[in-house]
């Protein structure tokens, strides 16, 4: 009798709790690219940030009142995602929109958003999202300008001055590549020799053999994604070169050194985030106790190692919500956008995000950490 | 001249994956006249089921011998659920229920495995064979033998086998070939599963080389479509040398002329052996009785 009247109780308080909610909940919406040729990017982020939304929610949301997420998968085509966005704010009524896993999908989402005054935190890698700056749109991924600046500043260190590279021509590739060759001039680094290569190709020695016959290239630099980085990695070491390999932070993943093999990878360097070394970091590094707590949770709930993607979702989230929680009033999406615009100092994982009128990105050359491949692991560079 | 070597030794690695996905395309071709869009995707179901069965323990070969023998099934079944109801059709229809065929298969795999990138180890080890200052992977010489061995195997079949006989001729005429006694369905069936195992076969071979993930068929069919057409479509020697030759074209541009053109030289030549000799440069002479 008295566990009936206990059951009962937690009922009508579970009912309670239900339409307290309700009345007052924060509406988000999210489009990614869980399907589709960008499900690598889109596939974790969507993961994240579901399991964000309910770890929050079991903690009691924001100020007492929970997220309700509207989560639609745009399947990579700018197209679907226009649609989503429209949708999330006509008929969910969203207060801000996070998403974007592509490029492509960002600047249809970021017309709507722009359009429509609500807040949007992309979560792709171009410079033009951010540059010239937009109201409402801002982003997690650092650019590509600045992987470039981190590999060139680590090259000056090592004193190499002449470089070759092998870019992929897929549009990761390509944008980086042309990035790349801008600043090279920067930081007293020519290039020598300039080869591409398709997205899909299978062997990369002869491109390699002419960069390798160029005289005087003191290390390659090899922007690319997907198979093509692990292809010209294995032939690096098939052709025995003798000169140091730098890798983009579009491969930062335990995957890529199994892809690579841990002999050839041997001894690579790329910009990559401190979730690739969670288990590496110094109890009193700032990044530890948000890194630790996000890999931790996701392979706790998903039994799959977290990749810099879903860093990239958990640090648009934890934006979100410190800003609707600053800004007070979480119907207002222009509030949560000034209160977003007044971010400062928030640790993701990704980095240290601290926007202004003039900075949407909000991190600096610090959030990427030099890494070295060894013994089949990531190693920080000191 | 180190380089040169270094140059044909890509482009016959390369060359080979093509003209082991080109030679899958000549069995269905030959009993059917329909160009098997699906083929790049038996390539890709053959490298996945070997990675996946061999990460659930079993060993290398076993698994790859799963493989080819799950992805023949798939090659039947396809012929059985989508090509047979749609037996009066004519070729450009089945040409396009391939297409669609491929899209679910590719769709089906990224559900039931999933859509990262995988590879598994090469069969004799990565350490590269020093041939006069240029390099060459042991995995390599396995792509290659195993082009040469499809060659033979299929060259035999469709010469010195009364089956390989019965295949070209249900494709030359159905109905005459049925009235000799040609039983042309099953001629269907088993051509559809040569061919898917031919492309398992294949994709258990460049895995090592190329990985391999759900959506890596479509450039394999591609080039290997590319591969066949140079060489003549449905003449396994066309296969062998069409896709070596486009290897090698490919290769060469890149190390003499710039990577940015590889592609655009290789079909640059495909076009121009085409227009000089439609059929490709093995290809058979059909001639139409009206």
């Amino acid at each position: 009798m008295m566990s009936k009247t206990t059951t009962a109780l937690a009922t009508l308080a579970a009912l309670g709790a239900l339409s307290g909610a309700a009345q007052a909940e924060i509406r988000l919406g999210v489009s990614v690219s869980a399907t589709g040729p960008a499900a690598f990017l889109g596939d974790p982020e969507a993961k994240t940030i579901e399991m964000l939304v309910e770890q929050l929610n079991e903690a009691g949301g924001i100020n007492g009142e929970e997220i309700a997420l509207t989560l639609y998968d745009d399947g990579g085509d700018p197209n679907k995602a226009r649609t989503f966005a429209t949708r999330l704010v006509e008929d969910d009524e969203v207060v801000a929109i996070l998403g974007g896993s592509t490029t492509g999908t960002t600047m249809s989402i970021l017309s709507v958003a722009e359009d429509e005054g609500i807040p949007f935190i992309s979560l792709a890698g171009a410079i033009s999202i951010v540059d010239p700056v937009r109201a409402n749109v801002f982003k997690t991924p650092h650019t590509d300008r600045m992987a470039c600046e981190k590999i060139f500043t680590d090259m000056q260190a090592q004193g190499i001055t002449k470089i070759g590279m092998i870019s992929g021509t897929d549009g990761f590739g390509a944008s980086m590549q042309a990035q790349c060759k801008e600043v090279a001039g920067d930081h007293g680094i020519e290039i020598l020799a300039d080869e591409t290569y398709g997205p899909q190709d299978a062997d990369m020695t002869p491109q390699l053999t002419r960069i390798r016959n160029t005289d005087g290239v003191q290390a390659v630099l090899n922007p690319g994604f997907g198979q093509g980085p692990a292809i010209v990695t294995r032939n690096v070491a098939q052709l025995g070169f003798e000169i140091p390999l730098y890798q983009s932070h579009g491969v930062a993943s335990d995957a890529f050194i199994e892809l690579a093999g841990a002999e050839a990878a041997e001894g690579l360097r790329l910009p990559g985030t401190a979730l690739l070394i969670a288990d590496k970091l110094a109890e009193d590094d700032p990044q530890y106790k948000v890194v630790t707590a996000y890999t931790e949770a996701y392979k706790a709930k998903y039994d799959q190692d977290v990749s810099t993607f879903g860093g990239y979702a958990h640090d648009a989230f934890a934006l979100i919500v410190d800003a609707i929680t600053r800004a007070g009033d979480s119907e207002d999406p222009q509030a949560i956008r000034d209160a977003l615009e007044a971010t400062s100092g928030l640790v993701g994982t990704t980095g240290t995000y601290s926007f202004s009128p003039e900075d949407h990105l909000g991190l600096d050359l610090s959030a990427f950490r030099m890494l070295e491949i060894k013994d089949g692991d990531w190693l920080p560079v000191e | 001249m180190d380089a040169l070597l270094q140059f044909l030794f890509s482009g016959l690695t390369v060359g080979a994956v093509y003209a082991l996905v080109a030679l899958g395309f000549t069995i269905i071709y030959n009993a059917s006249d329909v160009v098997n869009f699906a083929q790049g995707e038996f390539v890709m179901l053959g490298g996945m089921i070997t990675v996946f069965a061999f990460e659930a323990g079993l060993p290398l070969p076993l698994a790859a011998l799963l493989a080819i023998l799950a992805t023949s099934a798939i090659g039947v079944g396809l012929n059985k659920l989508a090509i047979e109801p749609a037996r009066g059709a004519p070729v450009v229809s089945l040409i396009i229920i391939t297409i669609g065929a491929s899209i679910v298969i590719r769709g089906a795999t990224q559900l039931i495995f999933d859509k990262q990138l995988h590879r598994f180890p090469s069969f004799s080890g990565d350490d590269p064979i020093h041939v006069l200052g240029a390099t060459i992977l042991p995995q390599s010489l396995w792509v290659i033998g195993g082009a040469l061995a499809v060659f033979v195997g299929l060259w035999v079949f469709f010469t010195r086998t009364l089956t390989g006989k019965a295949v070209l001729a249900t494709a030359n005429n159905r109905v005459a070939a049925q009235l000799v006694g040609i039983n042309t369905g099953w001629v269907m069936t088993l051509s559809f599963g040569l061919s898917a195992a031919i492309g398992a076969f294949a994709g258990v071979l460049v895995t090592p080389i190329t990985l391999v993930g759900y959506d890596v068929g479509v450039a394999l069919a591609l080039k290997g479509f590319a591969a066949a057409m140079l060489g003549g479509m449905g003449n396994p020697k066309g296969a062998l040398v069409g896709g070596l030759l486009l290897g090698c074209f490919e290769a060469l541009t890149a190390g003499y002329l710039s990577s940015q053109y590889k592609e655009a030289v290789a079909f640059i030549v495909i076009l121009g052996v085409l227009f000089v000799m439609p059929q490709g440069l093995f290809g058979r002479k059909s001639t139409e009785r009206v």
